[in-house]
C-alpha cells in the first residue's frame, strides 16, 4: 500500500479544471486499491463552482477504484466554498409515465397505418408503372421480362413437377381408402381435380415460387439498397420502379399462371396413377370424368387466384427489399420477412378468394 | 449554382447536420473536408435529394430540389454526375454495361458510338479494355475508378466526387486529381470533391470548406487554410493528435 501525495494550484477556476484534472488522473494512474491519496489544499485559495465540481469528480473517480481520499490543510474559506457548491444526487427520481394501455394501442396501430400507406403507395406506384412501360416502349427493357421469366419460371419447373404430382398422389391415396368402402371409385377423379385446380394447384405453386422468386427479388432489391445501387439508379435519372420492379412484375404475371397449369396436369397426374393401380379406374374414363367435372368456374378461380397470387408475391418482395436498411444483416432480414410474409399474404387472399368464390358464380 | 440553406438532419437521435449554409459557383472546384463521419456523403446526397433534409432548403441553379416533381428531378439529376463512396456499381452488369448505363436509357446513340464513348472514358480513368469484366473481377480502387468513369460519362454540368482516391496509390490518386482538375477545365464543369487527402486537396481545390460538428467551419482557399487561426482546421490539416479535437471514439 502507498501513499500519494498531490498538491493543488493555488487557484482552481472554469479555466484549468480540465488541465488540472487530466493532471490529477495522471498522476493516480498507478494507483491500486486501497492506496492512499492526499490532496493538499495549503496553496489554494481561490476555487469555484467549477473547480468543486471537479473536486467530487475526482472523489467518484477514487471511490470507484477504491482508493483512499484524504484532504489536508483546506483553509476555511475553502471549506465554505466546498460546502456551498457541492453537488448532492437528487435523491428522488422521476420515473416517466409508462405509457398506458391505450397510448400503446394508439401507437401500434398509427405505426400500423403508416406501414399500410406505405405499401399501398408502393403498389399504386407498381400499377401505374406497369401501364404506362406497357404502352411506352422507352420505358421498356430490351428482353429484361423474358429473361426474369426464365429465372422464375424454368428453373422452378421440376420442383413444383415433383411437389404437385406428390399432392395430387397423396391426395388421391387417402381419399380411396374412404371411397372405395362405398363402392365409389370414380369420384376419386372429380375429388383430385377440383382439388388441384381450385385450391392445392395455385396455393402450392404459389408458396413454392414465394419461396424461391420473391425471396431472391427481396435479397436482390434489399442488396441493391444497402449497396447504394439505387442511389446510384436515381442519380441517372432512372426510376428503380419501372426499371427493376416492373420486368420482374410482367414476369411473375406470366409464369405463375403457367407454372399453375403444369401443377394442375400433374397433380391430376399423379392422381391418377392411384386410381389407375388401386381403385381399377381404366385411363379413359378417369380422363373423361376429370373433363366432365371441371366447369368454367373452376378455371376462372384458378386464374384469379393464380394472378392474385404472383401480384402479392412481387409486393411483398418489393416492399421488404425497399426497406433494407443496414448491411448483410439487414439484406438477410428484409428476406425472411418478405417471404413469411408473402406466404402469409397468399393464404389470406386464398381463403378470401375461395369465400368469395363459394358465393358469388363469375359473370364473365 | 447551388446555393445550400441552413440545412438540417438528424438520424433519430443523432444530430448529423446543424445548418450548413454553403454556395457552390459555377466552375469552380470546392473541396469539403472534415472528420470521418462528420456528415459529408451526407450533405452530397441532400444536394441531389437522396436524402431529405428535417429544415432548410437547397436550390439548384435557383430551382428549389425538393419542390420539384418526379419528372423535373430526373431531368434535374441528369446534370449530375454523383460518384459514390462505395462506388455503387450494378453486380449484375458488366463494366461496359454499367458505364454504358445512362447512355443507353436517356440517349439515342448508336451501339457503336455508346461503345466508343464508353471506351473513351475507360482510357480517360486508365482502365483501357476492362469492358468484358464483371464489378466482383474489379479491386476496390478500379470499381472506384469504374464508377467515375460512370459518373462523367453523360458529360454533366456538376459532378460530385465522394472521396475519389481514397484506396488508390500515390500515382493513380495524382492522375485522377489531374482527370479531376482537366474535366472542369475542359467542359468547364462545377466539381465538389470530398476527401481526407490533404495532398489532393492542395491540388484541386480552388476553394475548400470544412464541416465539422455539424457546421461549416472554414471557408476559404489553400492558402487561407494553412494560415487558419482556427486549431481545428489547424489539428485537421497538420493531421496531429495533439489539439482540440480528440481521437477518442465519440460516445453517439
Ligand atoms: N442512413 C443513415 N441512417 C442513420 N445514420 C446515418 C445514415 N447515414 C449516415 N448516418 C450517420 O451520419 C453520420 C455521417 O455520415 P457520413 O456518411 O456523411 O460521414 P462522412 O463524413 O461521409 O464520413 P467518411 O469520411 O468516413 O465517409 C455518421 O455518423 C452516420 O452514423
Ligand atoms: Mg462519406
Amino acid at each position: 500500500m502507498s501513499e500519494y501525495h498531490l498538491l493543488l494550484p493555488e487557484q482552481l477556476t472554469l479555466s484549468n479544471v480540465a488541465e488540472e484534472y487530466a493532471l490529477l488522473r495522471q498522476d493516480i494512474r498507478k494507483a491500486r486499491n486501497g492506496d492512499t491519496i492526499i490532496l493538499d489544499c495549503g496553496r489554494l485559495h481561490l476555487l469555484d463552482s467549477a473547480g468543486v465540481a471537479m473536486l467530487d469528480q475526482f472523489n467518484s473517480l477514487c471511490q470507484q477504484r477504491e482508493l483512499r481520499l484524504i484532504e489536508e490543510h483546506c483553509s476555511a474559506d475553502i471549506g465554505k466554498i466546498k460546502e456551498l457548491f457541492h453537488f448532492s444526487a437528487p435523491t428522488s427520481k422521476k420515473h416517466a409515465p409508462r405509457p398506458s394501455f391505450f397510448e400503446r394501442l394508439g401507437q401500434r396501430g398509427y405505426a400500423l397505418l403508416g406501414h399500410l400507406s406505405e405499401g399501398l403507395f408502393l403498389i399504386s406506384n407498381i400499377f401505374y408503372w406497369a401501364i404506362v412501360s406497357f404502352f411506352n416502349k422507352r420505358l421498356r427493357r430490351q428482353g429484361e421480362v423474358i429473361r426474369q421469366s426464365l429465372q422464375i419460371g424454368l428453373n422452378a419447373l421440376p420442383i413444383i413437377g415433383l411437389i404437385a404430382f406428390l399432392i395430387g398422389f397423396i391426395l388421391a391415396l387417402q381419399s380411396a381408402v374412404q371411397l372405395r368402402q362405398f363402392g365409389a371409385n370414380i369420384y376419386v377423379a372429380d375429388l383430385v381435380a377440383v382439388a388441384m385446380v381450385s385450391e392445392m394447384g395455385p396455393l402450392i405453386t404459389a408458396i413454392m415460387v414465394a419461396g424461391r422468386s420473391g425471396s431472391s427479388i427481396a435479397a436482390e432489391i434489399a442488396t441493391m439498397k444497402v449497396s447504394e445501387e439505387l442511389d446510384a439508379l436515381q442519380v441517372m435519372g432512372i426510376d428503380p420502379l419501372p426499371y427493376l420492379m416492373v420486368p420482374k412484375f410482367y414476369a411473375l404475371l406470366l409464369t405463375l399462371p403457367l407454372l399453375t397449369v403444369l401443377a394442375n396436369v400433374i397433380g391430376i397426374l399423379g392422381g391418377m396413377i392411384i386410381g389407375v393401380t388401386y381403385l381399377n379406374i381404366e385411363i379413359i374414363p378417369f380422363y373423361h370424368e376429370v373433363i366432365s367435372v371441371l366447369r368454367y368456374k373452376d378455371i376462372m378461380i384458378f386464374l384469379v387466384k393464380s394472378i392474385t397470387f404472383s401480384a402479392i408475391i412481387l409486393f411483398t418482395a418489393a416492399y421488404f427489399g425497399l426497406k433494407a436498411e443496414g448491411g448483410a444483416e439487414g439484406v438477410g432480414r428484409v428476406t425472411t420477412s418478405a417471404v413469411v410474409a408473402s406466404i402469409f399474404w397468399v393464404i389470406v387472399a386464398d381463403s378470401i378468394l375461395g369465400l368469395i368464390f363459394y358465393f358469388v358464380e363469375p359473370v364473365f | 449554382m447551388i446555393k445550400i440553406h441552413n440545412l438540417h438532419k438528424s438520424f433519430d437521435e443523432k444530430v448529423v447536420l446543424r445548418g450548413v449554409d454553403l454556395d457552390v459557383f459555377d466552375g469552380e472546384r470546392l473541396v469539403i473536408i472534415g472528420r470521418s463521419g462528420c456528415g459529408k456523403s451526407v450533405l452530397l446526397k441532400h444536394i441531389l435529394n437522396l436524402m431529405q433534409p428535417d429544415k432548410g432548403y437547397i436550390l439548384v441553379d435557383n430551382i428549389a430540389i425538393r419542390k420539384v416533381g418526379q419528372k423535373d428531378l430526373f431531368f434535374l439529376r441528369k446534370q449530375f454526375g454523383f460518384l459514390f463512396q462505395g462506388a455503387a456499381l450494378f453486380d449484375s452488369m458488366s463494366v461496359a454495361e454499367n458505364v454504358a448505363l445512362p447512355l443507353v436509357e436517356h440517349t439515342d446513340l448508336s451501339p457503336a458510338e455508346i461503345e466508343r464513348k464508353v471506351a473513351e472514358k475507360l482510357e480517360l480513368v486508365g482502365l483501357p479494355g476492362t469492358q468484358d469484366l464483371r464489378p466482383a473481377e474489379l479491386s476496390g480502387g478500379m470499381k472506384k475508378r469504374i464508377g467515375l468513369a460512370r459518373a462523367i460519362v453523360m458529360d454533366p454540368k456538376y459532378v460530385l466526387y465522394d472521396e475519389p482516391t481514397t484506396g488508390l496509390d500515390p500515382i493513380m490518386a495524382a492522375s485522377i486529381d489531374k482527370l479531376i482538375i482537366d474535366l472542369s477545365n475542359q467542359l468547364k464543369l462545377t466539381s465538389i470533391v470530398v476527401t481526407h487527402d490533404m495532398q489532393s486537396v492542395e491540388k484541386v481545390a480552388t476553394r475548400v470548406v470544412m464541416l465539422h460538428v455539424g457546421k461549416i467551419i472554414f471557408n476559404g482557399d489553400v492558402q487561407a487554410l494553412h494560415q487558419s487561426d482556427n486549431a481545428v482546421v489547424n489539428q485537421f490539416v497538420s493531421g496531429s493528435i495533439e489539439g482540440p479535437i480528440q481521437p477518442k471514439p465519440v460516445k453517439y
